[in-house]
């Protein structure tokens, strides 16, 4: 792999500084291993809150605040740091119980947080269909007769709600929850494999994705189509996030401290924004060669392109470079909320989804102009800060109340807060 | 980050630079417009004959309800536009439009297009049935791309043309993948993308028309659909290069 020939071939010693980074996991012989499983990274809650921020912010429908989001400058956007910090966490937290209670007990952790999640998604399903059905009950114009149309599933509730039940029916921006269920139903297998060979797991997803762009693998949709987030593909990045939390990342320690890869990526990362850039501007459009257009268009969101991956890792790269892990700001009071909103992702998840739904209807009740949209915005974040706050609090005294307060922030984890 | 920072402020720049130079309330940054790719096919007939044949393919974004619907929408308007502003060219515009058509569907039916109405441009309207049925969006750029290949290859120049901006709808229709093909497929063929959602977008912005408004009236529908013709008209004089027609009276 690309990763074992950079590590070798950088100057700076593959894993240096990190005593003991080679996970025992690549002795297939032992039966009993032990993964480098260091402390929480706060870096991870902090990314993953702003990619809350985010997301919460692209759902509203027209948004001045979201020219801000990363989706705009490059490739990838949010939801690719929400999934690969996904697939980080839920192997930190449940390689642990996986390690100490078994395979069994942790797959059914794993499994009754897919039915958490899938509990959450049908509870936003109910508030979409009673916000789209109050916004759109007195609304008539002329000019949109044609969109009115896709309404037409508030007329067939017996269908419409047993295809929501299936994951078949899926609002707009409601697809984010479905991808997780059924990445942590396919997880427990996959964190299996991973404990024992870590590159053997991550071969195997790079198999699944290939294969998947070949044979177009993907599970239906109501009324037509298929899933927009494929989860076939978009497992790559899951499992990707997985391996680097049990010991990935050490070996690419070598890769990531070198300028070599520094300076890949932020090329990479200009040369996206530049051609993004062109999307916005049809004269630019000769900027762009033929063969490259030829080559780069279409960027596939549903099969996570390749250049979206590979977005994803240069920004991943670049971050990583400027803050390291023990960066003195993770501590500070003015990080403190994204971290917050991070750590408590489900909640604050769902909260974004019904935020931008509320945004809507303020907009559309009271008044859609520019201040409206950067209050909407602020008051959403503040929102989802607070949330995000009492619900922490309300672990710290629930943990405190059973006596065992050494297992409270474990608790938190091994809810998989994945 | 301080590219984004600065890819950020020119992008802010831009748009603050555009909503002050909105004088008519309708009128459309250049940005927005005009693209590169040219209109050849049609120039030529322009040039040699002085007739124009446009038929638009579209579904029920492209036409009004009511008794003058039809002189209202868009279709109708281009004409009124073009004849305006090309008065020595004989143009015709067909609407050719039917309600709850995939792109697939609508690809089907242009051989006999073709046929039928020997258009020299044809205005192509799609994504917005496709987004509401959720269809592939790798199914829909080729069900477009091989649209446009039929047109072309039958002689007629082709002008694409994306959905409308609809705030109201905006969490109901996911729009961003159909657009995002449209912009390809117009890319790779080298045929001009009218971008509707991005041009209404712009009037919505810059406060030109309150599209969030609801009416049952069809006044704000006529005034956009008559914008729409009118910038549209723009478009097509500035791919085809047909500036030199421009104000001269027919001998």
């Amino acid at each position: 792999m690309r990763v074992q020939a950079d590590d070798t071939g950088s100057d700076v010693p593959a894993g240096g500084g990190q005593p003991g980074a080679k996970p025992a996991a690549r002795e297939p012989s032992s039966p009993v291993v032990t993964v480098p499983l260091p402390d929480r990274d706060l870096r991870l809650d902090l990314f993953r809150g702003i990619a809350l921020w985010l997301i919460f912010l692209d759902h509203i429908p027209t948004n001045i605040v979201s020219w801000l989001t990363i989706r705009n400058y490059g490739f990838s956007d949010a939801t690719e740091i929400f999934i690969f910090i996904s697939g980080y966490t839920a192997a930190f937290v449940c390689g642990r119980a996986m390690l100490e209670r078994g395979f069994v007990v942790s797959a059914a952790r794993i499994l009754k947080r897919a039915w958490q999640i899938y509990v959450a998604h049908i509870f936003l399903f109910v508030i979409y269909v009673a916000e789209i059905a109050y916004v759109t009950a007195s609304f008539e114009n002329p000019l949109f007769a044609e969109e009115m149309n896709a309404l037409d599933f508030l007329k067939t509730p017996d269908v419409t709600i047993i295809q929501a039940l299936l994951l078949k029916f899926k609002p707009a921006n409601m697809d984010v929850l479905p991808l997780y269920i059924v990445l942590l139903l396919l997880f427990p297998p996959i964190l299996w494999t991973l404990l024992r060979s870590a590159t053997a797991a991550l071969a195997i997803s790079v198999l699944i994705y290939a294969l998947t762009w070949e044979f177009g693998w993907n599970i239906p949709s109501y009324p037509s189509g298929h899933w927009w987030f494929n989860p076939f593909a978009w497992q790559l990045l899951f499992v990707f996030g997985a391996w680097c939390a049990l010991g990935g990342a050490t070996r690419l320690t070598g890769v990531l401290r070198s300028r070599i890869t520094l300076w890949i990526a932020i090329s990479y990362l200009l040369f996206a924004g530049a051609i993004i850039l062109t999307w916005y501007f049809p004269r630019s459009a000769f900027l762009v060669p033929r063969w490259l257009s030829e080559w780069m268009y279409p960027i596939d969101k549903v099969n996570l392109d390749v250049l979206r991956f590979a977005h994803f890792l240069a920004l991943a790269a670049v971050t990583v470079h400027f803050v390291p892990r023990t960066w003195p700001a993770l501590k500070s009071p003015w990080l403190k909320p994204a971290i917050v909103c991070g750590q408590h992702s489900l909640e604050v998840f769902c909260l974004g989804v019904f935020l931008a739904f509320a945004a809507h209807f303020m907009m559309v009740e009271i008044y859609s102009g520019v201040l409206m949209q950067v209050a909407v915005s602020l008051a959403g974040i503040l929102i989802m800060i607070a949330t995000a706050s009492l619900i922490s609090w309300y672990k710290k005294i629930e943990g405190r109340g059973s006596g065992t307060p050494k297992r409270s922030p474990d608790a938190d984890l091994a809810g998989g807060e994945a | 980050m301080k590219t984004y920072a600065a890819a950020l402020l020119a992008v802010i720049l831009c748009t603050a630079g555009a909503r002050a130079q909105a004088a008519d309330a309708c009128a459309v940054p250049g940005y927005l417009l005009f693209g590169d790719s040219t209109l050849n096919r049609a120039a030529r007939v322009v040039a040699k004959e002085k007739t124009l044949k446009i038929v638009v393919v579209g579904t029920a974004s492209s036409v009004l309800p009511g008794q003058d619907g039809v002189s209202n929408a868009y279709p109708a308007r281009l004409e009124a536009a073009l004849k305006r502003r090309l008065p020595s060219v004989a143009i015709t515009v067909v609407s050719r439009t039917k309600p709850r058509q995939s792109a697939a569907e609508m690809s089907e039916t242009l051989e006999k297009l073709l046929l039928d109405e020997k258009p020299n441009l044809v205005i192509w309207q799609s994504g917005t049935f496709d987004a509401m049925r959720g269809i592939d969006p790798e199914g829909f750029r080729a069900s477009v791309a091989d649209g446009v290949e039929t047109l072309q290859t039958g002689g007629a120049d082709v002008v694409l043309m994306n959905m409308q901006y609809s705030p109201r709808t905006e969490s109901v229709i996911a729009l961003n993948p159909y657009a995002d093909n449209m912009r390809w497929v117009a890319r790779e063929r080298e045929v001009p993308l009218f971008d509707r959602l991005a041009i209404m977008r712009h009037w919505y912005d810059t406060g030109a028309i309150d599209l969030y408004a609801a009416t049952k009236d069809v006044g704000t529908a006529k005034r956009v659909h008559d914008c729409i013709g009118r910038a549209l008209a723009s478009l097509i004089i500035d791919a085809a290069h047909l500036e030199s027609f421009e104000g001269k009276a027919p001998q």
